[in-house]
C-alpha cells in the first residue's frame, strides 16, 4: 500500500463540508486526508460508488468487565456464529457479544472505524485498555462512571467544589477516559445498601447518601464544561425503562440549562403510562424538547428485534429485566463507583412494549429535525447488535420498507405512535452520513474525524451504490484508516491496530493527599496502584481540551 | 561489600488469587533475593523468599544446554509440525504473556486450556448456565454483614481473604470488622478455618448440592421431606436459621471453593449456590465468588474469554474457536492420546495430571516454560527457565474479582519472560507457516 493516494470518480458524502453526493478527488497523504497530491499519485477509481467518512460509533459497549462477563455467560450464542482466522486477521467469535478481535473486524467491515465504549468503572480500567488493545482496526475510547462514587458523593455533600472538580479531573486522568458517563445517579446505594431498591425521581430525597440525582447531574455538567472536556456529560437517565420515565427524561434535560449534554439511547427514557403498568409513546414530546434546545445531543438506543443482551452500569435495572426475562442475570457490584446488571433479552415483534420500543426509536428519528443532533446507536448489545445498523438505515432511508416492516409488528403498540401518522420521511443519504459519521464525531470534539477535508484522518469508507440500502451498509468495498487500504473488494488486505483516544484534563494534584486516607479506608487495592500506567495505552492520542461551546 | 539493598512498595504477591497489593519488600539486590515482606501471609512470605537467581540454562532441548534463539527455534518446529497441539497452564503469567500464547493459538490451530479446568471450570460452566451475582472484594469489605464459606479452606490456602478483604476488616458500614459480621463456614470436616466462623456446619461428604437445594426451596418457602435431614447431615432447623439470617442480613456473600467444584456434583454444586444467591436478591443484596487459586488465573479466564468467546477448552483447528469441556481439556486431550505436541506454560501438569495423562506428556514433544525446575521441565523436549511475574517482571494479573493490577517487579532476572520467550515464538511460528504456505500458492499459480 503507497502512502499516498487519490480516489477518483466517487461521489463524497461529506456534510461536514457541505458536500452532497458531488463527485470529487479524495487524497490521501501519509494517513490523513490532503488537499491534492501530484498527478502520478496512485489511483483508486471508484466510479459508481459513495464515499464517505468512516463511521463513528458514539454509544457501544465493546470491552472491559462486564463486556466479558457477557460474553462468557452465552457461549451458545458464539457457537452459532464463528469468526475464522484469515492469512492477516485473527480468529474469534461473534454472536451478540463478540470476541473482541471480532468487534474490531466486524466494525471495520460495516464500514466504522471509531467506536467509543459508553460505561467503564475506573477500577476496571485496565482491563477495558488491554481489551481495546486486542480490539483491531478501530480508534477507541471510553466513558468512566463517576455517578455513583462514593468519593465524589462526599465532596458534593460536603460543597467542596474545587476538591470536586480536581477529583472528577484526577479519575479522568486516573483510567484513562475519554469522557464523563453518569448512570443512573445517586442509585446505586439503595441497590446495594438497601436491599435492591432503585430512585425513582430525579428530585428523591432518602438515596442513603444525601444526595438528589439533579444535584449530582448539574454538578457534573458544570465541571466537565469547566474542565473544557471535549465531549459533555455523557448520561443514561434515572429510570430507564419504567413507564413514565419520560418525566425524568425531561427534568434531566431541563436541569442542563443551556449546558451541553448527550442523552445517550433517549429512546429506553421516552415512554409514557404509569409505573408498573404498560409503557406508551412519549418519542414525540422528546424530540420535541430537542428540536427545540440546541444544547442536547442525543444517540437513540434503537431497539432492533432479535437476541439482544442488557448490559448495564445500571444494575436495578438489570435485575428489572432478569425478572421479567427470567434469563440468567449477572450482578457485579465494583467498589465505591459502580454496579453492573447483564441479562440476555430477545427483541420478538409481537410482544407489545418491544414493537412500542422499535416504534418509539424510528419515532424519535423521524420527528428529529435537526440530524447532527440525533444520532444512530442501537446501544450495543442492549437494543441488538452494531450489525443490526445497515437494516436500521434501511428503515429511515425506505418509507416503503419501512411501513412493510410496521405491517409485521405489534399493532396494539403501533397505534400508540405516530409511525401511520403521515410519518412519511425518509433520509438521504447526506443525512445518513450525518448521523452515522459527521455528527458523532462533532459531539464527541474529534475534529479530525467524520469528515473528508484536508487534515482530516484517512479513514474513509466506499460503499457500491445499492437500491437496498441494507445491503449497501452492509459491506462496504473499501475500507481505509489511517491511511492504510484494510478491506478491498470486500476483504480484509492487512490487520491494522487502531488508536486509544483519551483526555488528559489538568488537576492540582493536591487532591491526592484527600483521595489517599479514602482509598486506604475503603478500596481494597492500593492508592498507588490504582492509577493505569500509560504503559496500558498503546498506540493513543490525547485528545485536547476545548471551550465549551455553548 | 557494601549492602545494595532496595524497598519495593505496593509490590503485588502473586501467590493466590487474593494478589494483595500491598506488599512492601526489602530486596537485596547483590544476591537477587527478596529478604523481608512486610504484610505478605505465611504463603506470600514463602512465594517471596524462596524466588532467587538459581543456576538454571536459560533453555535446553533434551536437557542439553542451549541458547534461548536455538530453543525458541526448536519450539517452533515442534508446533508447526504438530497436527493436534495444545496450549496449557497460563494461571501463573501475565496476562500480556497469556495473549501471545493466544495469538501462536490462533497461528497453529491449536487447543488453548487453562488451570481452570482443573480448578474452577466447574463453576465458570455453572456461570454460563445460571449467571452470578458477584462484586469485587472491597464491597465485601465495606458492606458484607454475612459472610459464608462453603467448601474451601481460606484459612490456610487464602489467608488474607479473612484479614484484608471478608472477615475481620473494617469496611464503610462495617465499622467494627468481625464483630460486626456473622460468619458461617459450610465444609464436610473442620479446618483451620473453622474457627473463624459463628456458625459452623458440617456437611456430609457428597451432600453439597443436597444441602444447597433444600436451602434453595426454604428460600422459597417450600417444605422439605424431614429425610433431608439424614441426607445431608444438617439439622432442619439448622438450615431454617441459616435461611432466615440469608434473608435478612444486608448485603450477604457466599464465598465457595474447590470443595464444590471437583467432588460429586461439579458444576451442578458451583450452580445451585449460584443460583441460592441469585434467589435471595429477591429479599435482600446477595453475592457470591469462587475463590480462586493461582495469581492469575482470573487473568486467564479473562484473556481467553475476550478472544475466544470461552473461558477455557477451547479448540481452534477448524481456524475458530470451540468450547468443549471434556473434549478440549487438557486432561482429556491427554488422556486420549488426542495431542501430539504441547506448550505447557506456568504449570507443572507432569506432578499432578492423572497418570494416563502425563504417560503420553513422555510420549510427546513437550515445551515447557518455568522459572522453577519441574517435573514437565524436566520431560520437556524444550524447556525454557523464565523471570517469575511479579517478583522479576511486570505485567497485569487479574484477582479473584476480575480486578486487574499492575504488577511491580522487585529485582532483575537473567531470564528471559514468558512474554518475551511466547513473542519470539508466536514470530518464529509466523515465518514457519509463511514459509510453509508459499509453496501451496506457488503450485496454485502453476
Amino acid at each position: 500500500m503507497p502512502d499516498t493516494l487519490r480516489i477518483v470518480n466517487g461521489r463524497v458524502y461529506d456534510p461536514a463540508n457541505g458536500i452532497d453526493g458531488e463527485v470529487r478527488d479524495i487524497c490521501i497523504s501519509d494517513g490523513r486526508i490532503v488537499a491534492s497530491l501530484p498527478q502520478d499519485a496512485p489511483r483508486l477509481d471508484v466510479n459508481g460508488m459513495a464515499i464517505l467518512p468512516g463511521g463513528v460509533d458514539i454509544h457501544c459497549h465493546i470491552a472491559g468487565a462486564k463486556v466479558n462477563l457477557a460474553r462468557k455467560l452465552q457461549p451458545e450464542d458464539h457457537r452459532r456464529d464463528p469468526h475464522p482466522s484469515t492469512a492477516v486477521t485473527r480468529s474469534g467469535t461473534g454472536g451478540i457479544v463478540p470476541s473482541t478481535f471480532a468487534t474490531g473486524y466486524r466494525y471495520a467491515a460495516l464500514g466504522y472505524t471509531t467506536a467509543m465504549e459508553a460505561a467503564v468503572p475506573p477500577l476496571a480500567a485496565r482491563h477495558v485498555l488491554e481489551e481495546l488493545h486486542d480490539t483491531p482496526v478501530i480508534d477507541k475510547g471510553f466513558y468512566v462512571l463517576l455517578a455513583n462514587n462514593v468519593f465524589l458523593h462526599r465532596l458534593l455533600r460536603e460543597g467542596r467544589r474545587e476538591e470536586f472538580r480536581n477529583a472528577v479531573a484526577w479519575w479522568i486522568n486516573a483510567a484513562k477516559a475519554y469522557a464523563v458517563k453518569l448512570v443512573n445517579p445517586g442509585a446505586d446505594e439503595l441497590w446495594k445498601g438497601q436491599r435492591n431498591t432503585n430512585i425513582s425521581s430525579i428530585d428523591q430525597t432518602g438515596t442513603g447518601i444525601d444526595l438528589t440525582p439533579r444535584q449530582i447531574i448539574r454538578s457534573f455538567i458544570d465541571v466537565v464544561e469547566e474542565l473544557g472536556l471535549p465531549h459533555p456529560v455523557h448520561i443514561h437517565c434515572n429510570n430507564l425503562g419504567h413507564s413514565g420515565n419520560w418525566q425524568t427524561t425531561l427534568e434531566t434535560m431541563r436541569t442542563a440549562g443551556e449546558s451541553r449534554l448527550h442523552m445517550a439511547h433517549i429512546q429506553f427514557h421516552s415512554y409514557g403510562g404509569e409505573p408498573g403498568k404498560n409503557p406508551t409513546s412519549k418519542g414525540p414530546e422528546i424530540a420535541e424538547y430537542i428540536n427545540t434546545h440546541p444544547n442536547i445531543t442525543t444517540d437513540v438506543g434503537q431497539v432492533m428485534f432479535g437476541k439482544a443482551t442488557a448490559m448495564t452500569a445500571d444494575a436495578p435495572l438489570g435485575y428489572m429485566l432478569r425478572n421479567i426475562s427470567h434469563n440468567k442475570w449477572i450482578n457485579a457490584d465494583v467498589e465505591c463507583e459502580s454496579g453492573c446488571g447483564i441479562v440476555p433479552f430477545t427483541y420478538q415483534e409481537k410482544v407489545y412494549v418491544h414493537a412500542l420500543q422499535w416504534a418509539i426509536g424510528l419515532e424519535l428519528f423521524l420527528l428529529s429535525k435537526d440530524p447532527w443532533r440525533i444520532m444512530l446507536s442501537t446501544d450495543h448489545p442492549n437494543g441488538g447488535s452494531f450489525l443490526k445498523y445497515p437494516r436500521l438505515i434501511r428503515l429511515l432511508m425506505d418509507r416503503d420498507f419501512r411501513n412493510e416492516e410496521i405491517q409485521k409488528v405489534n399493532p396494539r403498540a403501533i397505534k400508540k405512535t405516530v409511525l401511520l401518522d403521515n410519518l412519511d420521511r425518509q433520509y438521504t443519504l447526506n443525512e445518513i452520513a450525518i448521523i452515522t459519521r459527521a455528527a458523532p464525531a462533532r459531539a464527541l470534539g474529534l475534529k479530525h474525524k467524520g469528515h473528508l477535508g484536508a487534515g482530516a484522518d484517512a479513514d474513509i469508507t466506499i460503499y457500491e451504490e445499492n437500491a437496498d440500502k441494507e445491503r449497501m451498509f452492509n459491506a462496504p468495498r473499501y475500507v481505509i484508516k489511517d491511511g492504510r487500504m484494510i478491506i478491498a473488494d470486500y476483504e480484509f488486505r492487512t490487520d491494522h491496530e487502531g488508536r486509544l483516544l483519551h483526555v488528559a484534563p489538568a488537576y492540582d494534584a493536591a487532591i491526592e493527599q484527600k483521595l489517599h486516607p479514602f482509598f486506604d479506608d475503603y478500596y481494597s487495592i492500593e492508592f498507588a496502584n490504582y492509577p493505569v500506567a500509560d504503559s496500558y495505552l498503546h498506540h493513543h492520542e490525547i485528545v485536547p481540551p476545548v471551550k465549551a461551546a455553548v | 561489600m557494601a549492602e545494595n539493598i532496595r524497598t519495593v512498595e505496593h509490590a503485588t504477591c502473586t501467590f493466590c488469587g487474593c494478589v494483595c497489593d500491598d506488599m512492601n519488600l526489602t530486596v537485596d539486590l547483590d544476591k537477587h533475593c527478596i529478604t523481608k515482606a512486610e504484610n505478605a501471609c505465611v504463603l506470600g512470605k514463602a512465594w517471596f523468599a524462596e524466588h532467587t537467581i538459581e543456576n538454571r540454562p536459560a533453555a535446553t532441548i533434551d536437557g542439553r544446554e542451549v541458547g534461548v534463539d536455538e530453543a525458541v527455534e526448536e519450539a517452533a518446529r515442534i508446533l508447526v509440525n504438530a497436527r493436534f497441539p495444545i496450549i496449557y497452564g497460563l494461571s501463573d503469567t501475565t496476562c500480556e504473556a497469556q495473549r501471545e500464547a493466544l495469538a501462536i493459538g490462533d497461528l497453529i490451530h491449536g487447543t488453548i486450556d487453562t488451570t481452570t479446568s482443573v480448578c474452577h471450570g466447574p463453576s465458570g460452566i455453572a456461570f454460563q448456565g445460571v449467571g452470578e451475582s458477584t462484586m469485587t472484594l472491597g464491597e465485601v469489605k465495606n458492606r458484607a454483614d454475612l459472610v459464608i464459606f462453603w467448601g474451601g479452606n481460606p484459612g490456610e490456602a487464602h489467608p488474607r481473604l479473612f484479614s484484608r478483604y471478608a472477615v475481620t476488616t473494617k469496611g464503610m458500614y462495617i465499622p467494627n470488622g468481625k464483630k460486626d459480621r456473622y460468619i458461617v463456614s459450610v465444609d464436610v470436616r473442620r479446618t483451620q478455618s473453622t474457627p473463624v466462623a459463628n456458625l459452623f456446619i458440617q456437611v456430609k461428604p457428597g451432600a453439597d448440592f443436597e444441602l444447597l437445594w433444600a436451602l434453595r426451596a426454604l428460600v422459597r418457602g417450600r417444605r422439605l421431606d424431614p429425610s433431608v435431614e439424614e441426607r445431608t447431615g444438617v439439622k432442619l432447623d439448622t438450615m431454617k436459621q441459616l435461611v432466615e439470617r440469608m434473608k435478612t442480613c444486608r448485603y450477604g456473600v457466599l464465598f465457595f471453593g474447590m470443595g464444590l467444584t471437583m467432588t460429586r456434583g461439579r458444576h451442578f454444586n458451583s450452580g445451585a449456590l449460584l443460583a441460592l444467591a441469585t434467589d435471595l436478591n429477591e429479599f435482600t443484596h446477595f453475592v457470591a465468588k469462587p475463590v480462586r487459586g493461582h495469581g492469575n488465573v482470573t487473568g486467564a479466564d479473562n484473556v481467553v474469554s475476550w478472544t475466544t468467546g470461552y473461558p477455557f477448552g477451547v479448540n481452534l483447528s477448524r481456524g475458530y474457536p470451540r468450547f468443549n469441556p471434556g473434549e478440549f481439556t487438557t486432561v482429556d486431550t491427554l488422556s486420549r492420546g488426542d495431542a501430539d505436541a504441547a506448550l505447557i506454560i506456568a504449570s507443572d501438569p507432569a506432578a499432578n495430571f492423572p497418570k494416563a495423562a502425563i504417560e503420553h506428556l513422555h510420549r510427546i514433544p513437550v515445551i515447557a516454560l518455568d522459572p522453577k525446575a519441574t517435573e514437565t521441565g524436566k520431560l520437556a523436549r524444550v524447556a525454557f527457565c523464565t523471570a517469575t511475574y511479579g517478583i522479576n517482571v511486570g505485567g497485569t494479573v487479574y484477582r479473584m474479582d476480575d480486578v486487574p493490577i499492575t504488577l511491580r517487579p522487585a529485582f532483575e532476572s537473567p531470564y528471559p519472560s514468558d512474554q518475551e520467550v511466547l513473542t519470539a515464538i508466536k514470530n518464529r511460528v509466523r515465518e514457519l507457516l509463511n514459509k510453509k504456505a508459499k509453496p501451496k500458492e506457488a503450485r496454485k499459480a502453476a
